[in-house]
């Protein structure tokens, strides 16, 4: 069902029965799949995206690259998960490259990120080295520009 | 001074579409259906690739033929994608726009009082592009209730000793009919055996649905040595503004056709060339994206046409509809200027596409989805209150 799940990642607000007439399908079947979509765990859950500087919010963002020690049994996923576990932590990739953990972190200002930093993170004995980088400005997330060009005009009627 | 325009210019009608474009224009506030364009801007990546191409100074002439690393893009592009192989030096000449390729087609063929056969409702150029040639135009009428298919049966009493060419366009604007691979195979048969020329017009081949696969004419047995191909960027990779088409033909008529567009036009804007070169090479995914949103407007809007009782076939290309508007009692003009005035929304009345479009609007679903709800719902309240005035009246 890519097709459903392209339409609810661009608008998870759009009507039910606007998909179904998109998908040609009938809106018992939307509504089964997208319950079956829920249950299985493939859609996780519905957000809505932000601007945050017309929101006027004080919060900081800090992007934190993590080079971990894997750790016997549990390779980076057991670290991961404990890090993840900090409400703090807003998302957690394994990349590859460089650095092992890439955390984005979310608090009220910088001084709660350093503590983060200081007290939680590299207070684990796994964690080697981190680096942490903040947030300006955002210009695109997670496919919605936060600054629109004016669309441009098109001829009302044409061949 | 009295301007004594030429008789062949003067007797040609004005586009059916300006005309209603004008009406259009001077009310504002309108929404649109009646948009011949995607309404997706041209992909980043190409709009990047222009810009790349200023920066480097690409700014002269290029060869007539358009420039060669293009002609070779087509080539490749033509032969993945059609199944049949042009030579880059001397079988594509890159046009501005696929209206120029029919006109440079057109007249490097036609002899005075020569005629050509294409099917209508169509496009609204063929028939003045013809006549503009001094060739003959000779319409065939496509049938709704046969999905606007065109017949080889009824092609072949059409062909007489003057007959030179045959027209096609499908995927078709305004219908967005497509045509069966095996009713294609036996109008490329008659062709053969009436040793007529092809020209086909197949700029909306990308944009086709429900899995159907575009069949081009020229890549069946004994048509490539008659048919000239013509496609170009504007449509699939919504790139109409840059002006870009092409023609894929034998060398012998592309050698003719040069002949004009050098004189005419030189060569197509170099810009616009570079960008048709990304288009091409890296532009499918992209393209794709758009195809399969047009795929799901098109559903939205063929069942929201039926839930309001209008008739119409569930076209698989391009991006229109052409519901049949008979059961308001309106004609196709009325019906669109009165949904412009009443309902501010714009649609083009079927007759702009030739006098069989009677009966008929096409409505364009390349527009934004919210744009196509109000819409529909403002001709679902313009149609009851056409039949509450009805039944008033009655």
């Amino acid at each position: 069902m890519d097709a459903l799940i392209e339409l609810l990642q661009k608008d998870a607000l759009m009507p039910r029965e606007d998909i179904a007439r998109l998908l040609d399908l009938s809106l018992d079947e939307v509504n089964t799949e997208i319950a079956r979509l829920e249950k299985d765990g493939v859609i996780l859950g519905y957000q809505a995206i932000v601007n945050r500087e017309k929101w006027g919010t004080d919060l900081v963002t800090a992007v934190i690259e993590v080079k971990v020690t894997p750790e016997r049994g549990g390779g980076f996923d057991q670290i991961a998960s404990r890090l993840a576990k900090f409400d703090e932590v807003k998302t957690c990739y394994l990349m590859s490259g460089g650095y092992d953990l890439l955390v984005i972190v979310e608090a009220e200002n910088l001084r709660a990120i350093a503590g983060f930093v200081a007290e939680k993170l590299s207070t684990l004995g796994v964690v080697q080295a981190s680096a942490s980088h903040f947030r300006l400005k955002t210009y695109k997330e997670n496919g919605a520009f936060h600054q629109f060009d004016q669309a441009p005009e098109r001829l009302q009627v044409s061949p | 001074m009295s301007i004594a325009i030429a008789d062949r210019v003067r007797d040609i009608p004005r586009s059916g579409i300006r005309d209603f474009f004008e009406v259009v224009q001077s009310m504002g506030d309108v929404i649109s259906l009646g948009i011949g364009e995607p309404d997706f801007v041209t992909p980043w990546h190409i709009r990047e690739a222009a810009i790349y191409a200023l920066e480097k100074g690409r700014t002269g002439y290029t060869s007539n033929l358009g420039l060669p690393r293009l002609r070779q893009t087509i080539s490749d592009y033509v032969s993945k994608n059609f199944s049949v192989r042009y030579e880059p030096a001397d079988e594509i000449l890159v046009s501005v726009g696929v209206s120029e390729a029919i006109d440079l087609a057109l007249r490097a063929i036609l002899n005075p009082g020569d005629e050509v056969i294409y099917h209508e409702p169509c496009y609204v150029s063929y028939g003045p592009s013809i006549a503009l040639a001094g060739g003959v135009a000779r319409p065939i009428t496509t049938r709704a209730e046969d999905k606007f298919i065109l017949r080889a049966a009824d092609v072949e009493p059409m062909i007489t000793s003057r007959t030179k060419a045959l027209m096609l366009n499908f995927p078709t604007n305004p219908t967005g009919a497509t045509m069966p691979p095996e009713e294609l195979e036996k109008i490329a048969a008659l062709c053969v055996k009436h040793d007529l020329l092809v020209m086909s017009d197949e700029i909306y081949s990308e944009l086709t649905y429900d899995g159907v696969t575009h069949p081009s004419l020229a890549a069946l047995p004994g048509m490539k040595e008659r048919t000239v191909l013509l496609h170009g960027v504007s449509k699939a990779f919504a790139m109409t503004g840059w002006r870009i088409g092409f023609a894929c033909a034998p060398a012998e008529l592309i050698d003719a056709m040069m002949k004009i567009h050098q004189y005419a036009i030189l060569c197509a804007p170099v810009l616009s060339q570079e960008a048709a070169i990304e288009a091409l090479m890296h532009g499918v995914p992209a393209m794709e994206k758009m195809r399969s949103a047009y795929e799901l407007r098109r559903n939205y809007i063929v069942t929201e046409f039926h839930a309001l009782g209008f008739e119409g076939f569930k076209p698989q290309g391009a991006f229109y509809v052409f519901p049949k508007i008979t059961k308001t009692g309106l004609t196709s003009r009325e019906f669109s200027l009165r949904l412009l005035q009443e309902k501010r929304v714009a649609v083009v009345p079927g007759t702009a596409f030739g006098p069989s479009g009677e009966g008929h609007v096409r409505c364009s679903y390349a527009t934004g989805l919210d744009q196509i709800k109000i819409a529909l719902t403002r001709i679902g309240e313009f149609c009851e209150e056409l039949s509450i005035n009805r039944s008033v009246a009655a």
